[in-house]
């Protein structure tokens, strides 16, 4: 049985395709495995290890490295408060606790209706925001506690249309179209040197349309 | 990937200063190798000479100078170079180390005491010798639920592991088996299985060797002993052929524990779980105690003059062309000696055989050019595999392939009919169809010859023929055939035409891979038909033997099948079982028994009872195991190594050679033999290619062994031009193999391999199956024209079209049924139910 | 007052006055168009380094000393020429991981003008002959992803990337690769360990040094991203008139992120080597000074890995050197200022908590020594602290990274920022940043430890569970 349903099976295997090692795609397929069923399952595992030519212990043995794989179900929205240094010197922390207050769960723990996890995080990168968090990765900056408080409204009524489900992380995917690919090959297939190099011998210029 | 083990092979050293001093080191040799070598011992826990190093532990880190000043490097990871410095002792070293052990210790639990590591665990020693007095750690420990087993052998305890990744490195790097991983992230890292999928891996005991701290135990040895209770001998693993050298453990007269030696030109330290465990089955309840008569439909003990007096009245007066004998395999070199002499040379029979019709006419085996492990895998060479699958059946030849192939680069071919667990590295995998194979191998040396072979326009015609000409051109360097018999159910010719026809290349040696342990011994000490001790046959060293032993055969005896043969037509009197079950293990179930049961007197010499033995055996000689009495064993290169006794023989049991001994006095004969050094010195002296084989030389290699080479006086094998038979295109060509763990004797009575063996099962590949149209896991009927069976039919694209496969020795039902014995291939049928 | 200040759609950018190089489309609402690229001289670098030859392309990269902004600082002309000669395929490797504290200037790039990079990446490639391109960015950073997803497919249907660029000989392909939530991918050879699809554990440099032997064995080139960003411009311009711009061995611009107590935080373009810490911090074309009320207590120069500054480095120029000697470093461009109402002890506890959480696990001294760090100082802020605390910190930190701290400040002369061999008992440099604020604070606010260990008055660490 495919866990991937069929279009994603064959997104996989362009995902694949895309690298010179299939276990290059090893993250970027569990990302695709989140995506259709919003955390990493056993069976999504097995069949990402097929895929890439290795075990299911390595794919689990990679996957659990990093922070964005769930191998639980969580929430519908992930709620990714940063308390690190330059949030916690704006209000970081007291926005994680309202935030603990309002949903009544603590960070990793999912509301009982399953619409939120919350999360504490390390640094996202809008520092000079503070205090900032993430809803499935969406920016929400300089926080304060009603504005945390207006943002569950809004998402519990459907009003943030720009948070994908959990899971989803680009509405926009890379595609690479048939006719335009360079030349993805493994390294043993690629030890002749680039041909544009030979420019550098010949002086010769080349016409650029 | 880096190459772990090879240093680099200029000969010029590289002179280093250690602590003040110079010393002289390989090119590219890792400074913390260079410095054990020369007396100065740098603690490490990830570190591993067999495995690529990681640099992870840190407790190797020295002060270091390559000319920019001293710095702190893991001296695992960083080569020797000219003028550098080290200081392994300055303070900033010391206070490195000592840092890096007391970090190890803070989440280390402190149950030394319960701890089967425990007295051999080098973080403990490290602790002892340096480590702070007092913990400095008031914090809370790191914890782990409790033991859990990864495998049916192995428990991991997380909270000991100390992240070294040497067993994960291990299954990955040298097994292949990557089914154990570091899982989660810094503090919470963690080696574990995928969940729900065990550490299934036939390799997995190395792991428990490997750990340097007692987070990995082995279910055998959990709590059986602490290691200052421990004696302990250098022996030689006794159930397949590699011979892979061991440290045999014992306390209080009962072996606990097989450990792997690292030999360099053997097995590098690893061992199958089948040679690591398999003392098991000596320490079984159901071990042959004492000797044994059938009286009625029982066996019932009694006393050796009793037994020994039965058997020389079954062979009194009787014709020695109506005795034979089955088996030899398990004994030691000296006992293969002594039992050659006394059925040959006392009793005047040539029908004896320790092959049971699954290996390989001797002339092949002994007359071709040989090759040895470190041969075939030379890193400029290339091997071609025509026999089984190395993984199931040589599980310490596949390790030291595996690597060849993969961290070495040498070139893997492979003629075997279908896939191995080499596959993945071969360069080609021929994939011949059954009994093709001596074809394809011709192909393959023509292409070889044919000076098209390297113009790009040539098109060799046929598929096939191009798949043969792709794998010529890839062949490179001196070419090592590894030789053994693929499948069962397929004849010993085709794999002869193949062995005649590679031995056409220039400078081509060949490694048998012939399974059954001593069987090289065996060989060489002449028991097989026509043979005589020291690679030399009948014809061409009888009279010289004459000179030497009361007598020998007139004429070539019969191999198994032919004394099978005899016996089942009554012409058998007196048949011994030197280790050998034929109920079993013989190819033809049905003809084995009814051999067994029409012969005249059956007498089993063995250790453990087997299916012949409680059905047939009239009289039942108990064997001492290889643990128990000293002796030599050959492996599969030729290489002599010692088996030493560690625990007192099972009950009143004897060593094989003892048993001869005794057998030959009843028959008031003398054999001349009176303990393994007087057979080795005897033998020495009747043939030459023992001749160097001296104790001192012995005695000067205790780790290594000792090589016998030549081929004596055997010619090599000649072509008898079988070529296959057509199959019509209805039938798949049946594929019998072995697998690791079988149903043979030894593993039967091991509890650790319990649950391993496999039950029968029909593999087929994709198109077949399709063809058959049922769902996989239903069961259909296989029919050959020797009979049916009805079987689950699996999936598996690793067997070519066209072929049906099946596993030998499986539990319960096994396919021997099926096999046409006298055909040189089985066809089958297959069909849905 | 200057009017320039943030631009709505990039929070966080102000667009104060003085050169652009790299922000220079911010100010459009649709600066990551190709249109609009196109529209503001986009791809003419690309263009002009097809005409020329590739050596000549490197040459004018390493003419212009362009330093790289990754944190080590070490200039991309030279790094590229550390290419083996011949061992083909090389690769080239964008760094996007970044998951420095403090740090923001790559993501605003790839959001606001990702086919800067992309054109970056190409003339990076055409220069050196590198094959294929690996454009890794941080997984949590889902619009940037987008952004540079949406760039690719119109530049590859633009014929921009792919097969034969611009109908010349020259092909290269990019591909987006996600990450998925781990500080230390960003250090490059765990990066190259996470493109192979294994955990990102770093390598042991040498004999990893990517340039040697990166991605699946081959030379590989690891840039950051604004490194490549500026790519273009040089291309486009010169490197003359690249180097017009900041310090003689600092040229051109560089982005800095300045979070905490200012009164304008913000990311900033800003002239590399010549502006200082004060002028950043205070300047009234940047920060504006310390919040309201407030005065400077001490500042982290250079990203959660540097050593803390105070009052009397405020003077120094915005350069590795004289940082460096400092005893700190400017690493990714991240500033954070804190004001005299932070608890010293406390800030340092997130900065090492941030640390042991994200260690790989792989080095012993760094796996349980950054987590036994943060109990100890966890207990200290409970008021659970021993006077022995103080001590047994310090102690720690030496066995992780022996030695003055830090190393890297007192062999930073001139542009090798990263001395080889570094005193640390780690493979990176990961585990030794732990020790930074702990050195910082003792060091400089000893009182507060002690007071916290004598007193015993505690901060309530943060409730973890509510009823
Ligand atoms: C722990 C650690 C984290 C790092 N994180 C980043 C990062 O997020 N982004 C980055 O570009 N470089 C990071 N680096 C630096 C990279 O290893 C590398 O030096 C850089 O990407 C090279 O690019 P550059 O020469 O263009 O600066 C990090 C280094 C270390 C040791
Ligand atoms: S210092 Fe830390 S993060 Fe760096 S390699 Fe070692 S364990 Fe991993
Ligand atoms: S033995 Fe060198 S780091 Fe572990």
């Amino acid at each position: 049985m495919s866990f991937f349903t069929s279009s994603n099976l064959d997104l996989a295997r362009e995902i694949v395709g895309r690298y010179p090692r299939p276990r290059s795609a090893l993250i970027p397929l569990m990302h695709l495995a989140q995506e259709q069923h919003g955390w990493v399952s056993v069976d999504a595992m097995r069949q990402i290890a097929d895929l890439c030519g290795v075990t299911a212990a390595e794919v689990k043995g990679t996957g659990s490295f990093y922070e964005m794989f769930k191998f639980h179900p969580v929430g519908s929205y992930l709620i990714n408060v940063c308390t690190n240094i330059s949030c916690m010197l704006l209000g970081g922390e007291e926005l994680l606790e309202h935030a603990q207050y309002r949903l009544g769960i603590a960070p990793g723990e999912t509301t009982e209706d399953n619409m939120f996890t919350l999360e504490e995080v390390e640094c996202i990168a809008a520092c000079t925001e503070a205090p900032c968090l993430q809803v499935n990765y969406r920016y929400r900056l300089r926080v304060s506690n009603t504005d945390f408080d207006s943002l569950l409204d809004r998402i519990r009524s459907g009003a943030e249309p720009d948070l994908s489900k959990h899971g989803t992380l680009t509405n926009v995917r890379q595609q690479i179209p048939i006719d335009r690919v360079a030349n993805i090959v493994p390294p043993e297939h690629a030890r002749e040197m680039p041909v544009w190099l030979h420019r550098n011998e010949a002086s010769t210029t080349q016409a650029v349309n | 990937m880096t190459d772990a083990t090879n240093q680099g092979t200029d000969s010029s050293g590289v002179s280093v200063t250690v602590n003040g001093r110079e010393i002289q080191a390989k090119p590219n040799e890792l400074l913390i190798d260079a410095c054990e070598r020369n007396d100065t011992y740098i603690p490490r826990f990830c570190y591993h000479p067999r495995m690529t190093p990681v640099g992870m532990c840190r407790m190797c880190l020295v002060e270091v100078d390559t000319g920019r000043g001293f710095s702190l490097q893991p001296s695992c990871m960083l080569r020797v170079s000219d003028n550098m410095s080290v200081n392994t002792e300055s303070a900033v070293t010391k206070k490195a180390q000592d840092g890096v052990l007391e970090f190890l210790l803070i989440n280390h639990p402190l149950d030394c005491p319960i701890c089967d590591k425990g007295g051999e665990c080098p973080l403990q020693d490290q602790t002892m010798a340096y480590g702070p007095g007092e913990s400095r750690f008031i914090e809370n420990k790191r914890n782990f639920e409790k033991p859990i087993p990864i495998s049916d052998t192995v428990y991991l305890d997380r909270e000991r592991c100390i992240l070294c990744d040497r067993c994960t490195r291990f299954a990955d790097e040298v097994a292949g088996d990557a089914l154990i991983h570091f899982m989660d992230r810094g503090a919470k890292t963690q080696v574990n299985t995928f969940p729900e999928e065990p550490f299934a891996s036939y390799f997995s005991g190395n792991t428990v060797q490997i750990c340097p701290v007692g987070a990995l135990t082995a279910k055998p040895y959990r709590f059986k002993a602490r290691p200052w209770d421990l004696q302990e001998v250098m022996s030689t693993a006794w159930v397949d052929s590699v011979g892979s050298r061991i440290k045999v453990q014992a306390s209080r007269d009962q072996v606990l524990r097989v450990l792997g030696v690292d030999a360099d030109p053997v097995n590098w330290g690893w061992l199958s779980d089948k040679e690591r465990f398999a003392f098991q089955a000596l320490n079984s309840d159901s071990r042959l105690l004492s000797p044994l008569i059938r009286r009625g439909s029982t066996l019932e003990a009694v006393g050796w003059g009793e037994v020994l007096e039965r058997v020389a009245d079954a062979l009194a007066g009787v014709d020695p062309r109506r005795i034979a004998v089955i088996g030899g395999a398990r004994l030691t070199n000296e006992a293969q000696y002594a039992w050659a002499k006394l059925a040959k040379g006392i009793i005047g029979t040539d029908h004896i055989d320790a092959q049971l019709g699954d290996g390989l006419p001797a002339e092949v085996v002994l007359g071709l050019p040989r090759a040895s492990i470190d041969d075939a895998c030379r890193a400029a060479g290339t091997i071609i595999l025509c026999g089984p699958d190395p993984k199931e059946d040589l599980g310490a030849l596949y390790l030291r392939l595996r690597h060849a192939v993969l961290h070495q680069g040498t070139t893997l071919i492979e003629l075997t009919p279908q896939r191995t667990g080499l596959s993945d590295l071969a360069a080609h995998s021929l994939y011949p169809r059954p009994g093709t194979v001596g074809e394809v191998a011709a192909t393959l040396v023509a292409a070889l010859q044919d000076p098209d072979l390297h113009n790009p326009d040539f098109r060799p015609g046929s598929a096939q023929k191009q798949a043969i000409y792709a794998a010529a051109k890839d062949i490179s360097g001196p070419v090592t055939v590894v030789l053994g018999r693929a499948s069962l159910a397929e004849s010993a010719a085709p794999t002869v035409e193949a062995a005649v026809a590679l031995s056409a290349l220039e400078g081509v040696s060949f490694l048998s891979a012939l399974r059954r342990g001593n069987i090289h011994g065996a060989l060489d000490a002449g028991l097989s038909p026509g043979l005589l001790p020291g690679r030399t046959t009948l014809a061409s060293s009888a009279e010289r033997f004459a000179n030497v032993w009361p007598q020998v055969p007139s004429e070539v005896g019969y191999d198994s099948s032919a004394i099978l043969s005899a016996a089942k037509a009554g012409e058998i009197d007196v048949l011994f079982l030197l280790g050998a079950d034929p109920s079993n293990d013989y190819i033809d179930g049905e003809l084995a028994s009814a051999a067994l049961a029409n012969a005249g007197t059956v007498v089993a010499v063995d250790v453990l009872p087997n299916d012949s033995i409680t059905a047939y055996a009239d009289v039942v000689l108990a064997a001492a195991a290889s643990t128990e009495s000293a002796g030599t064993f050959t492996n599969l290169e030729g290489r002599v190594s010692i088996c030493e006794p560690i625990v007192a023989p099972a009950g009143v049991s004897w060593p094989d050679w003892m048993i001869a001994a005794a057998l030959a006095d009843r028959l008031d004969s003398d054999l001349g033999l009176d303990s393994p050094a007087s057979i080795r010195s005897e033998l020495a002296s009747v043939s030459a290619i023992h001749s160097a084989l001296s104790e001192e030389v012995l005695a000067a290699s205790p780790v290594d062994g000792v090589m016998l080479v030549g081929n004596g006086d055997i010619e090599p094998p000649r072509s008898t031009g079988v070529t296959s038979p057509l199959n019509d295109r209805y039938s798949l060509r049946l594929l019998v193999t072995r697998r690791m763990y079988d149903n043979g004797t030894m593993l039967r009575h091991c509890p650790a391999s319990q649950g391993q063996i496999a039950a029968l099962a029909l593999r087929l590949n994709p198109i077949d199956f399709e063809k058959i149209g049922v769902r996989e896991g239903a069961t259909v009927r296989v029919e050959s024209a020797r009979g049916y069976l009805d079987m689950v039919v699996r999936v598996d694209a690793g067997v070519p079209a066209g072929t049906a496969a099946v596993p030998w020795g499986t539990s319960g039902t096994d396919c021997r049924h099926l096999i046409g014995v006298d055909a040189l291939v089985t066809d089958v049928r297959v069909e849905r139910l | 007052m200057p009017t320039n200040d943030y631009v709505a759609h990039a929070p966080g950018y102000v667009n104060n006055e003085g050169p652009k190089l790299v922000t220079k489309r911010f100010e459009y609402a649709d600066s990551f168009t190709l249109q609009r690229f196109l529209a503001t001289d986009g791809y003419t670098g690309l263009r002009t380094a097809l005409t020329k030859r590739p050596v000549d392309v490197h040459n004018e990269v390493r003419g212009a000393t362009l330093l790289g902004r990754g944190g080590a600082g070490f200039p991309a002309g030279i790094k590229w020429g550390f290419l083996p000669p011949g061992k083909y395929p090389y690769y080239l490797v964008v760094n996007g991981d970044e998951s420095e504290p403090g740090t923001y200037k790559d993501r605003l790039l790839m959001e606001r003008d990702p086919h800067q990079l992309i054109e970056g990446c190409l003339i990076a490639c055409y220069a050196l002959g590198l094959s294929q391109c690996f454009l890794y960015v941080r997984g949590e950073m889902a619009l940037a992803q987008e952004r540079i997803a949406q760039a690719l497919n119109e530049a590859y249907e633009a014929g921009y990337v792919g097969r034969n660029i611009l109908g010349s000989d020259f092909s290269v392909d990019i591909v987006l690769t996600w990450g998925a939530g781990a500080y230390i991918v960003g250090e490059e050879t765990a990066l190259i360990e996470s493109l192979e699809g294994n955990r990102g554990m770093p390598r042991l440099k040498p004999p990893y040094f990517p340039a040697a032997i990166g991605l699946y064995g081959q030379p590989t080139i690891v840039n950051n991203v604004e490194t490549l960003a500026n790519v273009g411009w040089i291309m486009a311009n010169s490197a003359e008139q690249y180097r017009a711009y900041g310090s003689e061995t600092s040229p051109g611009t560089r982005m800095f992120a300045i979070s905490g107590h200012v009164r304008r935080p913000g990311v900033y373009e800003v002239q590399h080597g010549v502006t200082t810490f004060r002028e950043l911090i205070y300047g009234d074309n940047f920060c504006r000074g310390i919040r309201d009320g407030h005065e400077l207590k001490t500042f982290i120069p250079g990203g959660g890995s540097a050593p803390w500054f105070f009052e009397e480095h405020l003077d120094l120029p915005l350069e590795a050197g004289p940082v460096g000697a400092a005893g700190s470093m400017l690493g990714s461009g991240a500033i954070v200022v804190m004001d005299e109402t932070t608890d010293a002890v406390k800030a340092a506890l997130r900065v090492v908590q941030f640390f042991a959480r994200e260690s790989c696990g792989k080095c012993t001294p760094c796996r349980e020594g950054t987590r036994w760090e943060e109990q100890i100082l966890e207990r200290i802020v409970a008021g659970e602290g021993r006077p022995s605390d103080i001590d047994l910190l310090l102690d720690i930190a030496d066995n992780i990274s022996p030695g003055p701290y830090p190393v890297a400040a007192h062999h930073a002369q001139g542009l090798e920022a990263v001395p080889f061999p570094p005193k640390q008992t780690t493979i990176c440099p990961l585990g030794p940043s732990s020790v930074a604020p702990i050195a910082s604070t003792i060091r400089r606010f000893r009182h507060e430890y002690d007071a916290k260990i004598t007193k015993r008055d505690p901060i309530p660490l943060r409730i973890e569970v509510l009823a």
